[in-house]
């Protein structure tokens, strides 16, 4: 790990959201005393749950080299067959039941995805915008166009569930739901096999070096399918989330969102070459594309001004590093 | 068989190898003992890779027998070889950039364990065993990107330590490593010859491992030629028999005393990468541009082509001024440039031979209607390639089915064909093999015959000896020597780039 005085960490993509984010809240606290409140807070994280798990798949994907653009259809599916499901055979379904079922959806949506990019070999981009389209059309041609909202009760008691609530002095309300629970622990586990199995350690370097891993024997093949698998299984949990704290299961939501995911991750410092990606950085990321698209407002620039903003993060987030390499590499020559 | 000895750990007898009708391996008998380093040399095409596949169990020799540390293997594969203790270090390293150095050395010890959990601190441990074993120092925790490539070798090196290596196969092992450098690895490898462990060296560069080394194999057209003690063989010896022929490295022919003036450059300098650059190039002439890797010679080179743009100064062609920082100004200006990357600089891999030399050329066999003349073009560019020697089965065959010597023929055909008064080499024979370095030589002083001048920046000593009229040597990105070629030798020639 670096410490706090190694010119690495002020040179790394996490330190520069990071202050980023802090610059935001300063200007958001002068100009509304009222930003800087457990109900700004509480919203921010409700507004990050769902892009916060697809996010940390999304930086699997990377880290292992590939790119993934059909996570969200995944989502979209799994939530959306799942209430189908649930409301068709038993309506008195216990929530995690259904959730089980919308990840499990996911699960096999992405080992598709698995099948068709360890097994075959094909390109991932070209694979996942290949299944981002069929996935999207299968689900409104056979699955079903029509908003539910009419979902089974234990969905809607679900996102009922709060680990804490309450008003404060000002008199604004704030929440933290459940759901938070479950970003928690998609992060915990995640970390734990990034960091503490080898088949972490093999995403990592099948990312680095994809022949290099297989001179060494990693099971490439294996490695990618559960990439693949995991990011579908994850992109479940979202969806069904989404669905639930929503009260609605609408076909046509989330799909749009995945380059807004993808967006975060880069942000955080993962490289689309592969390789590198930490869940830290992803977790920044997806905090400053939340602030943007829900507190502009508040230091006084308008909502239009959202895609504009989060581009111009992208391309100074990623150009300043990246244009410093390329200043170092032309004097060392 | 004849004399197997009780002791050798790599022991391969009468290996043949064919692929499709082409036998790349002929009857080759091979040993390695404990603790021994043997040179295995040969040109491209030899068959000195195929031999290396087949100790590391990636290729299945057609006949013969494999045996490792004295078991007879009917069937290998690169498991049954590296858990036998064969480890191959490949010219990339094949290392993780993104991963630290412990974790690169310990890897593949944690993969053969059968373990699903990382355990980082008997990673360390492992790394720092590894390390410590070859006496070197080595930050574990830096990630191998910022390394510089001579600790990515040592890095390679413990992995294949940390794999309990008996036998490490080093490919071309001193190719970007500068003459300390090299020195120290010899340390390394003496080390590691005490301790038992067996080396192969497989270069083309072999003069400065045979030092370290006992025996020397060579190979050519899949046979071996020559095998002896390292001791009776010198750079000499060894190129005779590689190649089948003696390559006498004939010096530069004089300039013609009242040569004009070809080029000149005045005050060339940029921020950063060279300054106060001044010379002249007359024709006819062949000039050198030395320096050590930083010296600011690639950016030089770059820059007399336009690659890179100058902060200011001239360069004049013919006494007319050249836009500097502009490659479709030079070019007008015929000069020409041959990259040292050809690879991801000079040629369009997947494109035929012909078209590669042809597409300097389109302007020139264009008709008034824009349209090309294809005929003309082909019959042209077949033209240069012949008169360059350039071996190839099919001109229409994509320029990545060559060997590395013919694909910088190609190159140079490219711009041959233009008729360039000025030629920039970058490095010609990086990579390409001795008797093709030897006829790229000869290629150079023909082409200096005829009048052009020629620039070659390269930190090949002997290269530049064989070629130079004059050889400029550059230090902190200015010029700090300047050698008359013919009187110069390797000795005075290290020391100037040293000092």
């Amino acid at each position: 790990m670096s410490s706090l005085f190694s010119k690495d960490f002020w040179t790394r993509n996490e330190t520069l959201v990071a202050g980023v984010i802090i610059l935001f809240c300063v200007i958001a606290t002068l100009s509304d005393p009222l930003f800087l409140s457990v109900t700004t807070l509480s919203d921010l994280l409700r507004a990050s749950i769902v892009i916060g798990i697809l996010a940390v798949g999304a930086m699997l994907v990377l880290v292992s080299g590939g790119i993934d653009v059909s996570f969200t259809a995944i989502a979209v599916f799994a939530m959306y067959a799942a209430s189908v499901i649930a409301l068709a055979i038993w309506p008195g379904m216990p929530w995690p039941l259904i959730f089980a079922i919308s990840v499990c959806i996911g699960a096999a949506l992405g080992a598709i995805n698995g099948l068709f990019i360890a097994v075959f070999g094909l390109p991932t981009l070209i694979v996942t915008l290949g299944t981002l389209s069929v996935f999207r059309g299968f689900l409104l041609t056979f699955v079903g166009s029509q908003r539910i909202s009419d979902l089974p009760p234990a969905m809607r008691d679900f996102s009922r569930g709060v680990i804490a609530r309450g008003t404060t002095e000002a008199g604004s309300f704030y929440s933290f739901p459940w759901a938070l629970a479950a970003l928690l622990a998609v992060i915990v586990l995640t970390w734990f096999i990034l960091h503490k199995t080898m088949l972490g350690r093999s995403i990592y370097a099948i990312g680095g070096s994809l022949e290099s891993a297989r001179r060494l024997g990693i099971n490439v093949k294996a490695t990618q399918f559960f990439v693949y698998v995991y990011v579908g299984a994850l992109a479940g949990l979202a969806g069904i989330i989404h669905g639930s704290v929503g009260r609605m299961a609408d076909p046509f939501s989330l799909v749009g969102l995945e380059l807004s995911v993808i967006a975060a991750v880069v942000l955080g410092g993962a490289r689309l070459i592969g390789g590198y990606g930490t869940l830290t950085g992803t977790l920044l990321g997806v905090a400053l594309i939340v602030i943007v698209q829900n507190s502009l407002i508040v230091v006084g620039i308008p909502t239009t001004w959202q895609s504009v903003t989060i581009g111009l993060l992208i391309l100074i987030g990623t150009g300043v590093p990246a244009y410093r390499a390329k200043r170092a590499a032309a004097h060392a020559g | 068989m004849s004399d197997v000895s009780p002791h050798a750990f790599i022991d391969l007898a009468g290996i043949t190898k064919r692929y499709a009708g082409v036998t790349a391996l002929d009857g080759v008998d091979f040993t390695v003992n404990h603790g021994e380093a043997v040179c295995l040399a040969g040109e491209n095409g030899s068959g000195k890779s195929t031999l290396i596949k087949i100790i590391s169990g990636v290729e299945q020799a057609t006949e013969g027998e494999v045996r490792i540390g004295g078991n007879l293997h009917s069937v290998l594969n690169p498991r049954i070889s590296a858990a036998a203790g064969v480890m191959v270090i490949f010219q990339d390293f094949s290392l993780f950039p993104n991963l630290t150095v412990y974790e690169n050395i310990a890897f593949s010890t944690q993969l053969t364990g059968h373990k699903r959990l990382f355990d980082r601190s008997q990673a360390r441990k492992v790394a720092q065993a590894a390390i410590d074993r070859i006496g070197v120092k080595l930050d574990i925790d830096k990630r191998v990107e910022d390394l510089p490539v001579a600790h990515k070798q040592l890095v390679a090196i413990c992995r294949a330590l940390a794999s309990k290596a008996r036998l490490i196969i080093m490919d071309e092992p001193t190719t970007a490593l500068t003459e300390k450098e090299v020195k120290a690895l010899l340390g390394i490898i003496r080390l590691l010859k005490e301790e038992g462990v067996a080396v192969i060296f497989v270069s083309h560069k072999l003069a400065e491992v045979l030092e370290v080394s006992e025996k020397v194999v060579v190979l050519r057209n899949g046979k071996k030629v020559a095998e002896g003690p390292a001791s009776e063989f010198d750079t000499q010896s060894l190129t005779r028999h590689m190649t089948g022929r003696d390559v006498p490295e004939a010096r530069p022919s004089p300039v013609i005393a009242d040569a004009k003036t070809l080029m000149s450059v005045r005050d060339l300098a940029k921020n950063g990468s060279f300054e106060n650059i001044n010379f002249e190039l007359m024709s006819g002439e062949v000039l050198g541009i030395t320096g050590l890797l930083g010296s600011g010679r690639t950016s030089l080179a770059k820059a007399l082509f336009g690659l890179v743009a100058p902060d200011k100064g001239s360069i004049t062609v013919d006494g007319n001024a050249v836009p500097i920082g502009d490659p479709v100004a030079a070019s007008h200006a015929r000069i020409g440039y041959v990259p040292e990357d050809r690879l991801t600089e000079g040629l369009f891999l997947s494109q035929s031979i012909v078209r590669n030399v042809a597409i300097g050329r389109l302007d020139e066999h264009t008709s008034a209607a824009g349209f090309l003349n294809m005929n003309g073009l082909v019959a042209e560019a077949a033209e240069w390639l012949q008169r360059l020697k350039v071996k190839a089965p099919d001109i229409e065959a994509p320029v990545q089915s060559l060997s590395g010597g013919n694909q910088q023929r190609v190159a140079l055909a490219r711009w041959l064909s233009r008729t360039p008064r000025v030629l920039i080499l970058n490095g010609p024979s990086v990579g390409v093999d001795v008797g093709s370095k030897a006829d790229i030589h000869d290629i150079i002083r023909d082409l200096a015959k005829e009048g052009i001048g020629v620039i070659i920046i390269s930190d090949d000593l002997p290269e530049l000896l064989a070629t130079c009229h004059r050889i400029l040597v550059m230090r902190d990105g200015k010029i700090t020597d300047e050698l008359a070629g013919g009187v110069a030798t390797e000795e005075k020639l290290a020391r100037s780039l040293a000092s």
